[in-house]
């Protein structure tokens, strides 16, 4: 069953010197419970259209199919409830002069979600879903570490009772081991409620371990997308080809497959 | 072989309100001319902070409490006068930083930039011959039109441009030690490939020794000669790149290895938790030539 399907989106910025089309008739699915990879460099339009499945911005023309309803950037609160975002870097995006616990409930009470009264041990029981102590919610963002800080960033998003996730970039400014424990984390998060995750990065290493399609994304198009394993194995595209081919990788089966792949060229 | 940087028992404290924190516990690290070496750790290992104690930064602040020998050229490092230090930087020793839009001056063009660097090492060079080597300069590092670049503000280059600019000034006066501190993070892959292998090609060239600081271990591998895994001050292991890779033998970097997620998709790794072997002596492999 499909949950989100963008309909020939297109978004483009007017600015004094032109149009700039950053993200040109983009037609795309993500099915209920699958993990879709968005890739591409600085420029590709993977965040524009990231802000548009959360109707940050408008689309100039095109749709937004959420589970049978048609979205624009003027949508309900169940509509914006269900379609939460984690973001890159934590730091800078939970609020440092509010306690984790204040920033996970705001939600709560945005949505009117639950009873009043029973609201914070809702929110110890969201920082409890992701590995976190619940009394951790009067800590300051500021004295917790960048994973703990990234695990109340998914904290507050499941908090609302998500169908979607955008999860933009939301392990590249972890370390590596830190990164392994959130990827997990996610993994087992969206097998557990049963999510939808857009995945953005431009990490094709994560890309490759935790997604069931990848869509690659160059200059506002959408040019290649397919199953991970057969993106990987056999890419189509030329730039998907060198997008792989430029990971840095670490042991001999990485470095057999992307000289296969370079070869292949 | 002679090192060119040999960094002995390097200790690292900083005094706070609540007594000192010790971030480095007596690391050692030699650099032989010409070799290129990574140190690689995650945030927090104490990497950073042994590049601005190379760099003799670290020395003028006042709460940081240094102690053991940084061997540059057979001078000592530690020992040095401020001014003797200062003297070193932009000339013998160069540094490239992590965001290269962030670490040139906004406010000059980047022409200005490559005269206040050139003048390091000549003092009365004229506008006119600094326009000319920083051409030259630019011509190296694959700029194709360096006569725009060098009237531009860092704001009007992209990225990878930028990259480019900040390794051809690092370089500019062909430096001993080049000092590369998580260089090319902020950029794209495929742009931060191109960057690395250019300037491996320069610095082999010139025969420049190079400290690498990375926590990516797919680009150190592709970049140095030898690697030391730091982790909480402690050199946890070292050796040659291809070996230490293939065949690593301390539990952390063991952990360190097995958290890359691969192109190869072999699944998410189960990360061990924080563990005491972690902690365990270092171990360091054979250099046979």
């Amino acid at each position: 069953m499909t949950l989100i399907a963008l309909n020939g989106l297109t978004k483009t910025f007017q600015t004094p010197s032109g149009p700039v089309h950053a993200v040109r008739d983009v037609t795309l699915d993500a099915k209920a419970g699958e993990c879709l990879a968005i890739v591409g460099e600085s420029g590709s339009g993977k965040t524009t259209i990231a802000n548009m499945i959360l109707g940050i911005l408008a689309a100039t023309s095109g749709d937004i199919n959420f589970d049978g309803a048609s979205l624009n950037a003027k949508r309900s609160a169940e509509h914006r409830r269900r379609i939460q975002l984690v973001q890159q870097n934590p730091l800078s995006s939970l609020n440092p002069k509010r306690s984790v616990g204040a920033s996970v409930r705001l939600g709560l009470d945005v949505y009117n979600i639950g009873e009043k009264s029973k609201r914070w041990n809702a929110v110890e029981a969201a920082l409890e879903a992701v590995g976190l102590p619940g009394d951790m919610r009067t800590r300051a963002p500021a004295s917790l570490s960048g994973g703990q800080r990234q695990r109340v960033s998914i904290a507050r998003a499941l908090a609302c009772d998500p169908r979607l996730l955008v999860l933009d970039e939301p392990t590249s400014a972890l370390d590596v081991l830190v990164q392994a424990r959130v990827l997990r984390l996610l993994n087992d998060l969206r097998a557990m409620h049963g999510l939808t995750y857009i995945f953005i990065t431009h990490d094709l290493a994560v890309v490759r371990n935790v997604a069931d399609r990848v869509a690659v994304f160059q200059s506002g198009q959408l040019i290649e997308l397919g199953e991970t394993a057969q993106i990987f194995s056999a890419p189509k595209a030329d730039y998907t080809r060198q997008l792989i081919g430029a990971v840095p990788v670490v042991d001999a089966a990485e470095l057999n497959l992307r000289n296969q792949l370079a070869r292949g060229a | 072989m002679s090192a060119l940087l040999e960094i002995k028992d390097l200790h690292l404290g900083f005094k706070t309100l609540t007594g000192q924190v010790d971030v480095l516990h007596g690391i050692d690290i030699d650099i032989a001319t010409g070799e290129k070496v990574a140190l690689v750790g995650e945030s927090g290992s104490g990497k950073s902070v042994t590049a601005r104690i190379v760099l003799g930064l670290l020395q003028e602040t006042r709460t940081a409490r240094i102690k053991g020998t940084v061997q540059f050229a057979g001078q000592d490092i530690n020992a040095m006068s401020a001014r003797e230090r200062a003297a070193l930087r932009g000339t013998e020793l160069s540094m490239i930083f992590q965001d290269p839009t962030s670490s040139l001056n906004p406010m000059f063009t980047i022409a200005n930039q490559f005269t206040e660097v050139l003048r390091r090492r000549e003092p009365k060079l004229s506008k006119a011959a600094s326009q000319a080597r920083a051409t030259t300069l630019l011509d190296e590092v694959a700029i194709p039109d360096p006569a725009r670049v060098l009237g531009s503000y860092p704001f009007q280059l992209s990225g990878g441009m930028n990259q480019r600019v900040m390794i051809a000034m690092a370089l500019a006066n062909k430096p001993q030690l080049l000092l590369a501190d998580e260089p090319g993070t902020a950029l794209d892959v495929s742009v931060q490939a191109q960057t690395l292998t250019l300037m491996r090609d320069l610095v082999e060239q010139n025969g420049t020794s190079v400290l690498f600081i990375s926590h990516n271990l797919g680009v150190v591998r592709e970049f140095a000669d030898r690697v030391y895994v730091i982790y909480r001050g402690n050199i946890v292991e070292d050796g040659p790149t291809e070996v230490l890779f293939a065949n690593p033998q301390h539990a952390y970097t063991r952990a360190l290895m097995s958290a890359v997620p691969r192109i190869t998709g072999v699944g998410l790794p189960e990360v061990p938790e924080l563990s005491d072997t972690f902690l365990a002596p270092r171990i360091r492999h054979g250099y046979a030539s």
